[in-house]
C-alpha cells in the first residue's frame, strides 16, 4: 500500500534532515516543476488529480489556486500561506507531518507558491507545536543554505521567501481570513468574503491559504502524476488521507490510509477497537465541528462525499470516539463551551448565542434543565446556522449540537426529567 | 525599558514582514519575545513595545488581550496549561485537574503563594492521541496520570529550574 506522505518517515518520529530527504527523492519534484513546467501546468495537474483541501472544506486545490491573477499585470507581492494552526479539537495530524518530515511541507510550499507565482510564503503555526516549530526553523535554514529558498531557485529565475510565524492562541486563527488579520498583527477577526483571499488577501494582495497535509501531497502529485494519485484512493476521491482516532480506543493515533477507508476499519483495525470495558456509542468523524454519527454509519467510507451523504462532514478526518460510559450531554456541553469561549466576539449571534447554548447545556447536565430547554437549543441550531453569522465558527458549533439533539434525544430528556446526569 | 537583546530579537522579526507600515505585523511575536524574558506583559512593557512598532499602546493592548497565550497579568515562574477540550474530557482531564488544584492549593486562573506555578485551562494542545495532556512552560506531557503529576511537579521544585 502506498503511503506517500508518511512512508519515508522514521518510525521513531525524528525528522529527516535535508540530506536524508534528498536521498529519498526529496526536492526532485520542485526541480521538475520550477525548471520544466509552466505555473498553469502545475495548477492543471493538481486540479486533475482532484486533491481536495485537507483542512476540512474539501475544495479542489488546483481550482482554488486558479483564482489568483497570473501574469505581469498581477498585483505584487503575492503570498502563499500554510495554515498550520490546527486548532480543531480532536485534530493532531499536521503536527505529525511537520515534526516527522518538515522538508516535505517546505517542498510542497515551494511548488504551490510557484504555481500561483507567489513571492513570499508564511507557515502560520499553532503556538502549542513547540517541537514542530524548532524542526521547521531548522529545515528552513537548511533549505535556504541549499538555495532551495531565496533568489533564483534551481536556476529557474523564480524566487521565494519563506518564514515561520508562530501564533499566540485562539481557534478563530484557523479561519483563513482571520488568519490573515492575525498575520498582519491584528485581532484575529474574520473578514467579509468576497473579496476572496486569492484576489485580496494578506495586505490586500492575492493570497492562497492551504492546509499542510494538502501541501505535503503536492510533490508526490508532481512526481507521479494525476492518474497515479487518483488510483491511491478507495473511492472516487484521490489520494491518501491521514486519519486519526482519539477517545477510549485501544491505540489512539494516526494512520495514512487510502481515502475512502471505512470508519469501521480505522476504528476497529487500526485503533484496535474499544478499550476493555467500554462500548462504542458514537463518533465525531472530523473534529469538534462535525455531526455525531453512530454504529449504523460505521461502514461509511471516510471521504468528503460519503461522510456528507451520511449526514456529517469528513472535516479533518480525525475522529473522536464517544463510549457508552461517557455522557453524551456532557460531551456536547464540553464542545459548545469550547466554541462559546473561542468566538472572536465580532458578530452578535455568535458572541451571544453560543454562551447561551453552553449555559443551557450546563444546566441540563447538572440537573437544572427545564422543559422547553431542548426547544431553545433546537432554535439556536437554526439561528446560528450558515449565512446568519459572519463566519463558519457558529454554524460549525451547531453541527454536533444539531445531530446530538436527534441521536441522544432520550438522554437529554432523561437529564431533564430525572434532574440529574445518569452517568454521574 | 526593553533590553538590547529584546530589541534585537524584535528587530529580526520585523525583517520577516517587509517595509513601511507593516511593523505592527511583528507585534504578536514582539509580545512573545518580551514575555519569554519577563513571564508576562506589564503596562510598561506594553508601552515600550508599542513605541518600537509605532503603534499606540491601546492598539497593541487590543491585540495583546485577544490572544490567550499573551499574559497581561503576572504569572508564576512556571505556567501549567491543562487541556479541557473534548478528547481530554472523554479521557478524564477533570480528575487530573482536581489533583493539580489540590496539590497546588489553587484554582484555575490562580498562582501559588510562592509564585512558582500558575494554573490555566487551554483549549486543546493538539495531542489528542495522548489525552489527557498538559503543558508546563514549553514541555508537553501526554497520557497524564495523578502519579505522573506528582513526579513531574517535583522536577520544577525550587532550585532545580
Amino acid at each position: 500500500m502506498d503511503r506517500p506522505l508518511t512512508g519515508d518517515m522514521r518510525p521513531d518520529g525524528r525528522p529527516l534532515s535535508i540530506e536524508e530527504y534528498e536521498e529519498k527523492g526529496g526536492y526532485q519534484a520542485a526541480r521538475k516543476a520550477l525548471r520544466g513546467m509552466a505555473p498553469k501546468e502545475v495548477q492543471d495537474l493538481v486540479k486533475n488529480a482532484n486533491l481536495r483541501g485537507r483542512g476540512g472544506a474539501g475544495f479542489n486545490t488546483g481550482q482554488k489556486w486558479s483564482f489568483v491573477p497570473l501574469g505581469d499585470e498581477a498585483p505584487r507581492p503575492k503570498y502563499l500561506i500554510a495554515n498550520a494552526d490546527e486548532m480543531e479539537p480532536g485534530t493532531f495530524k499536521d503536527r505529525m507531518l511537520m515534526e516527522g518530515n518538515p522538508h516535505q511541507l517546505i517542498e510542497g510550499m515551494i511548488i504551490s507558491a510557484y504555481a500561483i507565482q507567489a513571492d513570499i510564503s508564511y507557515i502560520f503555526l499553532r503556538w502549542a507545536y513547540k517541537v514542530a516549530a524548532s524542526r521547521l526553523e531548522e529545515a528552513l535554514a537548511e533549505a535556504y543554505s541549499s538555495h532551495y529558498l531565496g533568489e533564483n531557485i534551481f536556476g529557474s529565475g523564480y524566487s521565494l521567501e519563506m518564514h515561520l510565524h508562530t501564533s499566540a492562541g485562539r481557534y478563530i486563527c484557523g479561519e483563513e481570513t482571520a488568519l490573515l488579520n492575525a498575520l498582519e498583527g491584528k485581532r484575529a477577526t474574520p473578514r467579509a468574503k468576497p473579496p476572496f483571499p486569492q484576489v485580496s488577501g494578506l495586505w490586500g494582495k492575492p493570497t492562497v491559504v492551504n492546509n499542510p497535509e494538502t501541501l505535503c501531497n503536492i510533490p508526490h502529485i508532481i512526481n507521479n502524476g494525476a492518474e497515479w494519485y487518483k488510483g491511491l484512493g478507495r473511492s472516487q476521491e484521490g489520494g491518501t488521507k491521514i486519519y486519526g482516532v482519539s477517545g477510549r480506543v485501544k491505540y489512539p493515533g494516526l494512520w495514512e490510509l487510502p481515502i475512502g477507508t471505512t470508519m469501521r476499519e480505522i476504528i476497529e483495525e487500526h485503533a484496535g477497537g474499544m478499550k476493555e470495558g467500554y462500548r462504542f456509542r458514537s463518533v465525531i468523524p472530523g473534529g469538534a465541528s462535525t455531526e455525531f454519527l453512530t454504529e449504523e454509519h460505521l461502514d461509511v467510507k471516510m471521504d468528503f462525499d460519503s461522510v456528507q451523504k451520511a449526514g456529517s462532514r469528513l472535516g479533518t478526518g480525525t475522529m473522536i470516539v464517544i463510549d457508552d460510559r461517557t455522557c453524551p450531554v456532557g460531551a456536547v456541553h464540553n464542545i459548545e463551551q469550547f466554541f462559546a469561549q473561542e468566538s472572536c466576539g465580532w458578530c452578535t449571534p455568535c458572541r451571544e448565542g453560543l454562551p447561551w447554548v453552553a449555559k443551557t447545556l450546563h444546566a441540563i447536565e447538572n440537573g437544572q434543565g427545564e422543559p422547553g430547554d431542548l426547544e431553545i437549543l433546537q432554535q439556536h441550531t437554526d439561528l446560528l446556522w450558515l449565512n446568519k453569522t459572519f463566519c463558519a465558527l457558529a454554524p460549525g458549533a451547531m453541527e454536533p449540537l444539531k445531530s446530538a439533539l436527534k441521536i441522544f434525544r432520550d438522554d437529554f430528556v432523561r437529564h431533564i426529567v430525572e434532574k440529574r446526569c445518569p452517568w454521574k | 525599558m526593553l533590553t538590547e537583546k529584546e530589541r534585537d530579537e524584535i528587530g529580526r522579526e520585523l525583517a520577516n514582514y517587509g517595509e513601511g507600515g507593516r511593523k505592527r505585523a511583528a507585534c504578536v511575536e514582539a509580545l512573545k519575545i518580551v514575555q519569554r524574558y519577563r513571564g508576562w506583559i506589564s503596562d510598561e512593557s506594553l508601552r515600550d513595545i508599542a513605541g518600537v512598532l509605532k503603534m499606540t499602546p491601546e492598539e497593541l493592548d487590543g491585540v495583546a488581550t485577544f490572544y490567550n497565550l499573551i499574559f497581561r497579568r503576572q504569572v508564576g515562574r512556571h505556567v501549567i496549561l491543562i487541556c479541557t477540550t473534548i478528547s481530554c474530557w472523554v479521557m478524564g482531564y477533570e480528575e487530573i485537574l482536581n489533583h493539580l488544584q489540590e496539590r497546588l492549593g489553587i484554582q484555575l486562573g490562580e498562582t501559588t503563594v510562592d509564585g512558582r506555578f500558575t494554573l490555566l485551562p487551554v483549549p486543546c494542545l493538539g495531542a489528542c492521541d495522548g489525552a489527557p495532556a498538559i503543558m508546563i512552560d514549553d514541555t508537553l506531557y501526554t497520557d497524564v496520570s495523578q502519579a505522573m503529576i506528582d513526579n513531574v511537579l517535583s522536577n520544577y521544585s525550587e532550585g532545580q529550574r
